[in-house]
């Protein structure tokens, strides 16, 4: 049975912060893999691998997504934005200040995870998504407290910073807003 | 994880004929691809169906919905006519998962997860469901989360979603192109409980591409409340669906599921023969939770579970008879 144990090859284009990689890649490797392995990007982390921790989410699409979950080779073609492409001309994010200023980690380990799984629920928001928490469907939830930690839910501390972690999305989102009002 | 090919559908019977013995048909995978590293699913093809055009959301003129399978979760939930028109729908897509698996995760994938009993996902185990015939140490081991409604000597475990419940409380079918044509199947004919086949969650046939799920309008208050062991990101002890019409004090009309209790999303249809026409009150609703839960076969360390989902019956009809 040679494809029980032969690898099984595909090539795929993918566009990682802004620049276009082709690549070929076992149909078993996980963006993640792909990330860490391929292409040298190891700011995502390998927490769990189940889907369960969050520390390896990636934008993928400009969605938020557990990169371990996502099969390489099914995103052929994919716009992917990691914690190394967060930053901007040198200048970190405005998520990535705030995390910085509001003491939101200890190891470090989730961070690159949760700074991407912020910075999407800062857009997801923006966009009216609601959430578990959000009490009127029909109204663009603001951003409180129990917002923010039901929409972070995805993404686990161990080092248990989670004060900090919302103190810091409440501050980024704060600002994003005032710097749009 | 065994090596498998990858084939991208470009429609569905371009899905069909690429589905031979041994494919499976790639959504989201956020699922499937855990399955699969596991050692539970071992694939030796991947047929992907994500990209296939079933990614819109149809409101007909009757407010019911028409929801693509390829619909991801947070697609559904952020819906500004689902939220509007079945609320409970978006509530129940709301409460599953975290945002990420949201974002990956298609409504036809959500439809085929398989159960997160223990047993099933650890293949050093015997379970039934994975492996037929080599028995199912749940029943007498971890099972304080799995079944108390519809189990069998050889499975008890629970479904895992919890959109499905809302489609089972809605009524909802389930479109699915077959090697034979299309078909609907109502949501109550789609999951099966666990009998002696519990390798089977669902009533389909090999290369059998669910398409879309038909939802016909609610039209009364409703609401997905799920009771978990953590405030978020956790499967359901018990969840409900539920949505009640009141009239001058009276029962006109009502629908309940149950999810977390059973092999599949519990419609509660002997509580509901119940509360039509009965008065809207507290001992109504507990009338009607106990009529329904009289069926109920705790295990050893579940039979929380019985008081748990009574408690969810009255009080979420309560609210929901407040509001009326």
């Amino acid at each position: 049975m040679d494809s029980e144990v032969t690898p099984v090859h595909a090539d795929i284009t993918l566009r990682v912060n802004g620049t276009e990689h082709r690549l070929s890649v076992d149909t078993r490797a996980s963006l993640l893999d792909v990330l860490r392995e391929d292409l040298g990007l190891t700011g995502s982390k390998k927490g769990c691998d189940h889907g369960q921790c969050g520390a390896c989410t990636i934008l993928l699409g400009g969605r938020r997504a557990n990169g371990c979950l996502a099969l390489a080779v099914a995103h052929d073609g994919a716009e992917i934005v990691t914690v190394e492409g967060l930053a901007q001309d040198g200048r970190l994010s405005p998520v990535q200040e705030a995390f910085i200023e509001n003491d939101a980690f200890q190891c470090g380990y989730c961070t690159s995870g949760q700074l991407c799984s912020a910075t999407a629920v800062l857009d997801e928001a923006e966009n009216g998504w609601p959430s578990a928490v959000t009490t009127d469907l029909g109204s663009d939830p603001a951003l409180d407290d129990d917002e923010i930690r039901e929409r972070m839910s995805g993404n686990l501390c161990r080092c248990g910073a989670y004060v900090g972690i919302v103190a810091a999305v409440r501050e980024a989102s704060q600002r994003k807003e005032a710097a749009e009002a | 994880m065994r090596p498998f090919a990858y084939e991208r559908a470009t429609s569905a019977e371009d899905a069909l004929e690429r589905h031979n013995d041994g494919a499976v048909y790639l959504g989201g995978g956020t699922n499937l691809v855990d399955l699969m590293r596991l050692g539970v699913e071992e694939p030796s093809r991947l047929v992907d169906v994500a990209h296939l055009p079933y990614d819109r959301i149809e409101l007909r003129p009757d407010g019911s919905l028409v929801i693509g399978a390829a619909v991801s979760n947070s697609a559904l939930a952020a819906d500004r006519t689902v939220r509007e028109g079945h609320p409970l729908l978006a509530q129940a897509v709301l409460a599953g998962a975290s945002g990420q698996i949201r974002n990956l995760a298609t409504v036809g994938g959500n439809l085929l997860q398989r159960t997160r009993c223990s047993y099933f996902q650890d293949t050093s185990k015997p379970c039934n469901k994975r492996d037929p015939g080599s028995g199912c140490p749940a029943r007498e081991g971890e099972h304080h989360n799995l079944a108390i409604l519809g189990h069998s000597e050889a499975c008890v475990a629970t479904h895992p979603s919890d959109m499905a419940v809302a489609l089972a409380a809605l009524g909802a079918s389930i479109r699915v192109q077959g090697r034979d044509g299309e078909r609907t199947i109502p949501i109550e004919d789609f999951h099966r409980l666990p009998d002696n086949e519990p390798e089977r969650d669902t009533t389909l046939e090999p290369g059998d591409l669910i398409t879309a799920v038909e939802v016909p309008p609610v039209g009364m208050p409703s609401r997905y409340r799920k009771v978990r062991e953590r405030a978020s990101f956790a499967f359901a002890l018990v969840s409900i669906a539920a949505a009640l019409d009141v009239d001058d004090g009276q029962v006109r009309d009502v629908r309940l599921a149950l999810g977390g209790v059973a092999h599949k999303p519990w419609r509660a249809w002997r509580a509901e023969e119940v509360l039509r026409g009965a008065q809207a009150t507290e001992e109504s609703f507990l009338r009607a939770a106990e009529a329904e839960l009289e069926a109920a076969e705790p295990l050893r360390d579940n039979a929380y579970k019985v008081p748990l989902a009574r408690n969810l019956i009255v009080r979420t009809l309560m609210e929901l008879g407040e509001g009326s």
